[in-house]
């Protein structure tokens, strides 16, 4: 064991403490299991569940973070996750993470990846003023403690989110000017007649709707291009016909969320279309490594919950509640699937790159610099795309969407880390002593 | 609203105090600080994401650079250099 690096042994040991992440550490840890959480946020509840200082927290989350204190699970806050991998010895896995710049590596017998998702940035004309947020960006910083009292808003981009973020921006004194929906008229209608079916969850729209009350909101409309020198000044939309310039202090602009998948990527397990595969115990390709949440594809809390209940349970080996569980995840992954048919970026959407507008952002890459030949590691070599601290994150999905490239490389250390926290990671030796101790 | 509970953060020697529980990120926001760095070819950058994944608002804080802005509640005398003063 190397100074400055903590160890810790666990039975199971959770990424992320979203919902998915709180509830499988929960249900593993009642099952008698030693278990940590590792979580990159100051505090629990990811970005879902993050709220304002002072603010009630919602009840199903207040609910979960009651019974996770009691359940005796032990979590880790500011930690990045840079590595995973099995141990030497083949009786588990080492993670390794960082936390206040120092190295702190967890092993256990089974992981469970709740690692969430972030949203999908397709590049237009000045997204990259400051000014430019994600939608739930804006919303996160909202919630930790941003003011956008006065402040004009255009909220533009794709799916449920927007309707939560314009009325909470406008409960928060924003003056929300536009809420610009890109997807067309029939699919978001088509979207709403399917949630007849839940009655709650279309009570919650109109309450939302009700939230910017004399907003537009306007479907078929996306944003062309951002406008100012050392910060947004204005916004021009489109509908495909005609344009339209709006005047704003912030743009919310994003197209939905995808899978955070760099950490299954790295321990090799199986991912296709852009989501990690379970079975119907949340076991990945990989043998005792499970997933839960939004990383096994978007479908909102209430399906995290209950994919980590499962994940959880199984990863303890419990079968408590199980034929239970695996009842109530149906319906709510057939709504997901709607969701994901209903908002899909229209195609317009990559005409309105020039062959200025940087498609790179920690590289500066411009589109002009991209051949279309190419495929997403030659754009890496040649331009850089991809290179940078974010690590293609956000260029990664961008790239997807212009020339349907997939970026499936990972590598260590997923997040940017310091080397001392690296070569903590790559010397598993001592866990395996120290498992054999515990 | 009270102020008992206020934090103090120095951002490039100026002094911002927020609620408890802000980030440095939405701190540096609130005093009109937009731009916090500047990108490989020195155009002005801040927050994207909000939640960590972008890397659009580092930092340097406490003389830990490459810090996410977003990720780290403010405390009592934290000091957070941006690109208005460093210009790399």
């Amino acid at each position: 064991m190397s100074a400055g690096v903590a160890d810790i042994v666990a039975d199971v040991v959770v990424v992320g403490a979203g919902p998915g992440g709180i509830a499988a550490a929960t249900r593993a840890a009642e099952s008698g299991r030693r278990t940590v959480v590792l979580d990159e946020g100051a505090e629990m509840g990811g970005n879902i569940w993050r709220h304002r200082a002072g603010d009630g927290v919602p009840t199903q989350a207040r609910k979960w973070m009651a019974r996770f204190a009691r359940s005796g699970a032990m979590v880790l806050n500011g930690a990045s996750v840079v590595d995973a991998r099995a141990t030497s010895g083949g009786d588990g896995f080492l993670v390794t993470a960082e936390r206040a710049s120092l190295a702190c590596r967890v092993h256990g017998r089974a992981l469970v990846l709740a690692t969430g998702s972030r949203e999908r940035f397709i590049p237009f004309p000045g997204w990259t003023l400051p000014g430019v947020h994600g939608v739930g960006g804006a919303q996160a910083l909202l919630k930790a403690g941003l003011s956008f009292a006065g402040k004009r808003v255009v909220i533009a981009g794709t799916g449920p989110l927007l309707l939560p973020v314009a009325a909470t921006l406008a409960g928060a004194g924003a003056r929300v000017v536009l809420v610009a929906e890109q997807a067309p008229a029939r699919a978001v209608v088509g979207f709403a007649v399917g949630l007849l079916t839940r009655p709650e969850s279309l009570l919650q729209g109109a309450r939302y709707r009700a939230g910017f009350f004399g907003t537009p909101y306007r479907t078929g409309l996306w944003v062309s291009e951002a406008r100012g020198t050392e910060r947004l000044e204005a916004v021009t939309v489109t509908d495909g016909r005609t344009t339209r310039e709006i005047v704003c202090d912030v743009l919310c602009a994003a197209h939905g969320l995808i899978p955070n998948v760099e950490l299954p990527r790295l321990l090799q397990c199986e991912v296709a279309n852009g989501a990690v595969v379970v079975d119907n115990h949340q076991q990945t390709s990989r043998p005792g490594v499970y997933c839960a949440g939004e990383a096994t594809g978007i479908g909102g809390a209430e399906l995290a919950i209950v994919e980590g209940e499962l994940a959880g349970l199984s990863a303890a080996g419990s079968a408590t509640d199980v034929e239970l569980l695996r009842h109530r995840l149906r319906p709510l992954r057939r709504m997901a699937a709607r969701m994901e048919h209903a908002f899909a970026p229209r195609a317009e959407l990559r005409d309105i790159v020039t062959p200025d507008t940087i498609v790179c952002r920690c590289e500066d890459v411009r589109l002009r610099s991209i051949e279309s030949g190419w495929n997403a590691r030659q754009a890496k070599l040649y331009t850089r795309a991809g290179m940078g601290p974010c690590q293609g994150r956000v260029c990664g999905a961008s790239l997807e969407f212009l020339f349907g490239w997939h970026a499936d490389t990972v590598r260590l250390p997923s997040e940017p880390a310091l080397l001392s926290t690296i070569l903590a990671g790559t010397a598993d030796e001592s866990a395996d002593s120290l498992h054999q101790g515990a | 609203m009270t102020d008992t509970w206020i934090v103090t953060i120095v951002a490039d020697g100026r002094e911002l105090r927020v609620a408890p529980g802000t980030s440095v990120a939405a701190a540096l926001l609130g005093a009109g600080i937009t731009t916090v760095r500047r990108s490989v070819t020195g155009e002005p950058r801040g927050p994207l994401c909000g939640m960590g994944v972008c890397f659009e608002c580092r930092v340097t804080i406490d003389d830990v650079p490459y810090q996410r802005a977003c990720l780290v509640t403010a405390k009592n005398g934290l000091r957070v250099t941006t690109a208005q003063q460093d210009a790399s």
